[in-house]
């Protein structure tokens, strides 16, 4: 039923300019809202902004309408939207905090969206087809591997707010961590694409579960250990966690073994629990997450929890709230800033929308052919999914707070570079998977393993 | 793969449901309560931005909100600061509102309130300015300034009653401070003088009135020993019961003395008015173990022993210890052993004695009115409990007039007037002096005001101190300036 080929193919680009059109138009009737109640006059500069604004996003379509014209049409519209509705809150925060623009971090956000939207249209212009990356699993690895631990090397790493997972060099700071996680999802879907026969067949049959062989532990092992070892020596719970969902979904996947789940979670909760007796740090998360109120401790989470009930339900408006209350309100805390002037129907919304980036990318994963195309989609979507619950799930109190940071709404340049190019590989991949088959053949490199796979779906 | 990648979506959608309930839960849910917390900066800084109600006693106001230029835009002041703090509480942007009605009934004053609902919508589509509720106080600014003044610099605390109502006419605590210090909006000042009054070894935030360290009420308490004896039916004011110079205790070698050398009467007998005229523990001790613990404590609980009480601050319940042996019994029914009390209490067992027997709850509101002066809510009289009969009130009556006419309280003799009381001199630990105390009401034919004085540490008179010495004059101040004489 999701074979492209079963119906007639369409590229959907036309919905893509509506719905482009209208993203940008509810991000710019959010800026001018924040100018009328803020100061009771229109933004200075709203014309240029919006200019500037279409300007880059039309971009980006007309780029797709020539390089990747079966790309799905909802995604860009998607991280434009939420992009957009991410800088007027922190544009907003500026103000509030008495940054002028010049020197505000929304001027720079905006700037990193540019050099993002950039890049990302580096990535859909030079890979023509995501298979090409299979070429480049262990150099993936080796990469992703290298980032990873590249805020441990003495000199260039970095400790903000009690996790090592900055490096710098001269004026600039990066996280790698969000580069890693796309690195790693090329890497593991390569080698699973490869391995997936032996994991998933030979095993022993335990209780109705078919357990893998002592052998084949090895892989899982590793990414656990690897897990571990970034929650305990760059003291990152959230990458830690994503890190490790991220593989043991993606070897679900490639498997369709529930046993690896199983597996998966009883290592995760017992290196988790190990984790909270031995680190202090983690204690205070947990204690943090249990009782954000009690006296004696950070009072990061009852500030937020406080901002979103202010909100209620309605929200106090854009402008007119005082998100500026919460620690890291335009990063780590940026869903409660939007809870509080958006209140919780805003807030739907806005998880709304991430449930169709994800979802999109999950349908680009079961309509790709290949094997290779299939882990990467659904691992890159999945990951996304997992951060936005790791980072909403922290503040509204699901599971302790960790220091992720939202895809494309919050402050920061590296996250901002990550998830676009993120979208950049889904938008490729979808454009494969959509497109029709003859166009597919003769298309760039026709790989042999790509029409077993078509065979084996079936 | 295509199975996986579809329950994978099944694992997603689960995901992001527990965020929606998360959300929805603190958000709408938990919202009130969150917003409610004291520690709440943006209900705080949204109370400022609206005019906060005043408090006002006899139409003058005691705390009131006025326009500033700063970033909030009002400042709390309090024109008689350390006359009403322990009445008014504080209202602070550091520290919230607290210590009295500010805290107590914050959301009225606030405009918060939801007894508030239709008035604020009507205000929304009026496009009237929202104003929080004032507050009209039951406070007799007479009395309150008395009651101040007799106080003075002793440590200790007043409470009068409209025994009728149950209205509270004087509630005063020393030590005392000014709130302005607190409502100020020079962070820096607020932060020090707050640090200094919580350091202080006097405590001056307590309201030892109402709450705080409760108190032993030593021989005041002899009143509800006395109304248990009457209501048991086996004694009328007449009895004659043994009043030794010392009561020897049963199942301990301890004994209980009389305060002053010496029997209560002759051939070691007295009468249940002498006895308590002349304060006589031996008489009292034997009398509270002829009643029994059960009944005691029950009595205490008619008088309002052990109540939650708010009005509207909370008031710490006062306590008969759940467990009590002979000579436990014996004294606790001469008001020391685990006897805690109020002064607020004590004030109340007068107040049921003056009104035929019938407990009123207390209250310190009067009126809730909007800012244009119309009555929002108007508190009603209501009674508590019928502690003792009316019978057994008048014969209390007679005896406590007896006290301050020939007794121990005779400093509380007010010419013209007669007045009904009981004076206590409660032992409190070893090495300090007793706390004085009395309490009563007059006029006793036509009661407009009961009283409960306690001096801690006997006052300024230390150790020489008695209840009749250092509180009756106290309580005989506050009941003249009720009365008008």
């Amino acid at each position: 039923m999701t074979t492209v080929s079963s119906f007639a193919p369409r590229t959907r680009r036309n919905v893509e300019l509506v719905l482009l059109l209208l993203a940008v138009g509810i991000v710019v009737l959010a800026y001018v809202n924040v100018g009328l109640s803020v100061s009771g006059a229109f933004p200075p500069g709203l014309v240029t902004h919006t200019a500037g604004l279409l300007v880059i996003s039309l971009a980006f379509h007309l780029l797709l309408r020539w390089k990747a014209a079966y790309a799905d049409p909802l995604l860009l519209p998607i991280v434009t939207l939420l992009n957009g509705l991410g800088l007027v809150m922190i544009h907003r925060l500026d103000i509030a905090n008495g940054r002028d623009v010049g020197s505000g971090l929304a001027l720079k956000q905006l700037t990193w969206s540019a050099l993002a939207v950039a890049i990302a249209a580096v990535v859909l212009w030079f890979l023509r087809d995501h298979r090409m990356l299979r070429r480049y699993t262990f150099t993936a690895a080796v990469v992703g591997f290298g980032l990873l631990i590249l805020p441990l090397v003495p000199g260039i790493g970095r400790t903000v707010n009690g996790s090592r997972i900055w490096i710098g060099l001269g004026p600039f700071t990066f996280q790698p961590g969000e580069v890693a996680k796309i690195v790693l999802a090329v890497f593991f879907a390569g080698y699973l694409v490869q391995t997936r026969d032996a994991l998933s067949l030979a095993g022993r049959k335990v209780l109705g579960f078919t357990f893998p062989r002592g052998r084949d532990l090895g892989p899982i092992i590793v990414a656990w250990v690897l897990s571990l070892m970034v929650l305990v020596f760059e003291k990152d719970l959230g990458s830690s966690l994503l890190l490790f969902g991220l593989f043991v979904s993606m070897l679900y996947v490639a498997t369709e073994r529930t046993s690896w789940i199983a597996i998966g979670m009883t290592l995760f909760c017992g290196g988790a629990y190990l984790a909270y007796l031995v680190f202090g740090h983690v204690q205070q998360r947990v204690h943090l997450w249990l009782d954000p109120f009690a006296p004696g401790q950070s009072d990061q989470v009852a500030k937020g929890l406080m901002g979103m009930a202010a909100g209620g339900l309605l929200g106090t408006g854009l402008g007119r709230g005082r998100p500026d209350l919460t620690y890291f309100a335009e990063s780590d805390f940026i869903i409660p800033s939007f809870g509080e002037e958006l209140g919780l129907i805003g807030l739907f919304a806005l998880l709304v929308l991430y449930v169709l980036l994800v979802e999109r990318g999950l349908r680009t994963a079961l309509g790709v052919r290949d094997g290779f195309g299939k882990l990467l989609a659904a691992g890159l979507a999945f990951s996304v999914a997992l951060q936005c619950f790791v980072v909403v799930g922290g503040v509204t109190r699901v599971i302790p707070l960790t220091g992720l940071t939202m895809p494309f709404l919050s402050y920061g340049g590296s996250s901002l570079l990550a998830n676009w190019s993120l979208v950049a590989l889904l938008l490729r991949i979808s454009d494969v998977a959509r497109r029709p088959v003859e166009e597919v053949q003769a298309g760039p490199t026709p790989s042999g393993e790509a029409k077993t796979e078509v065979v084996a779906i079936r | 793969m295509n199975a996986p990648i579809r329950r994978l979506s099944t694992v997603v959608a689960l995901l992001f449901t527990a965020l929606l309930l998360s959300s929805t839960y603190i958000s709408f849910v938990q919202a009130k309560s969150l917003q409610d917390r004291p520690e709440n900066r943006r209900t705080l800084l949204a109370n400022y931005a609206r005019e906060r109600g005043q408090i006002l006693v006899g139409g003058k106001p005691i705390a009131k909100s006025t326009a500033t230029k700063d970033e909030l835009k009002w400042l709390r002041t309090y024109p008689q600061g350390d006359l009403y703090s322990h009445i008014t509480g504080y209202y602070s942007f550091t520290y919230g509102a607290g210590g009295g009605v500010e805290g107590a009934e914050n959301a009225l004053l606030a405009g918060s309130s939801d007894k508030l609902f239709y008035r604020r919508v009507s205000d929304i589509l009026t496009g009237k300015e929202q104003t929080g509720a004032s507050l009209e106080l039951t406070i007799n600014a007479k009395a309150q300034a008395a009651a101040d003044k007799a106080l003075g610099n002793q440590r200790g605390a007043v409470v009068a009653l409209d025994p009728t109502t149950g209205e509270i006419l004087a509630l005063v605590s020393h030590p005392a401070y000014d709130p302005s210090v607190l409502s100020s909006h020079d962070t820096d000042k607020v932060v020090a003088a707050w640090k200094q009054l919580n350091a202080a070894s006097t405590q001056p935030m307590v309201d030892r009135a109402i709450a705080g360290n409760l108190y032993p009420p030593g021989s005041t308490f002899k009143i509800v020993t006395a109304a248990a004896a009457l209501e048991s039916g086996k004694f009328t004011e007449e009895s004659q019961i043994p009043g030794p110079a010392v009561l020897d205790l049963p199942q301990t070698t301890a004994d209980l003395p009389n305060d002053f050398q010496g029997n209560c009467g002759p051939n070691n007998k007295t009468s249940l008015t002498h006895a308590l005229e002349i304060s006589c523990n031996t008489a009292f001790g034997w009398l509270g173990m002829q009643v029994g613990a059960d009944a005691f404590r029950a009595q205490a609980a008619k008088f309002g022993m052990g109540d939650r009480l708010s009005v509207p601050m909370t008031v710490t319940p006062s306590s008969v210890p759940a467990e009590l042996n002979m000579p436990q019994l014996a004294q606790s029914a001469i008001g020391q052993y685990d006897v805690r009390v109020t002064p607020l209490q004590i004030a109340m067992i007068s107040a049921a004695i003056a009104n035929n027997g019938i407990v009123m709850r207390p209250h310190l509101v009067k009126k809730v009115t909007s800012s244009d002066l119309e009555v929002i809510d108007e508190t009603q009289p209501e009674q508590l409990s019928q502690a003792v009969s009316a019978d057994t009130a008048a014969a209390l009556t007679r005896m406590m007039e007896a006290v301050v006419k020939s007794g121990t309280g005779r400093a509380a003799q007010i010419s013209g007037i007669d007045v009904a009381g009981k004076t206590g001199t409660a032992q409190h630990a070893a090495g300090s002096a007793p706390h004085a105390w009395f309490t009563g009401f007059a006029p006793s034919s036509d009661p407009k005001v009961a009283v409960a004085v306690v001096v801690e540490d006997g006052g300024n008179a230390g150790n020489e101190a008695a209840g009749g010495r250092v509180a009756a004059p106290i309580a005989k101040a506050v009941m003249e300036a009720v009365l008008g004489k």
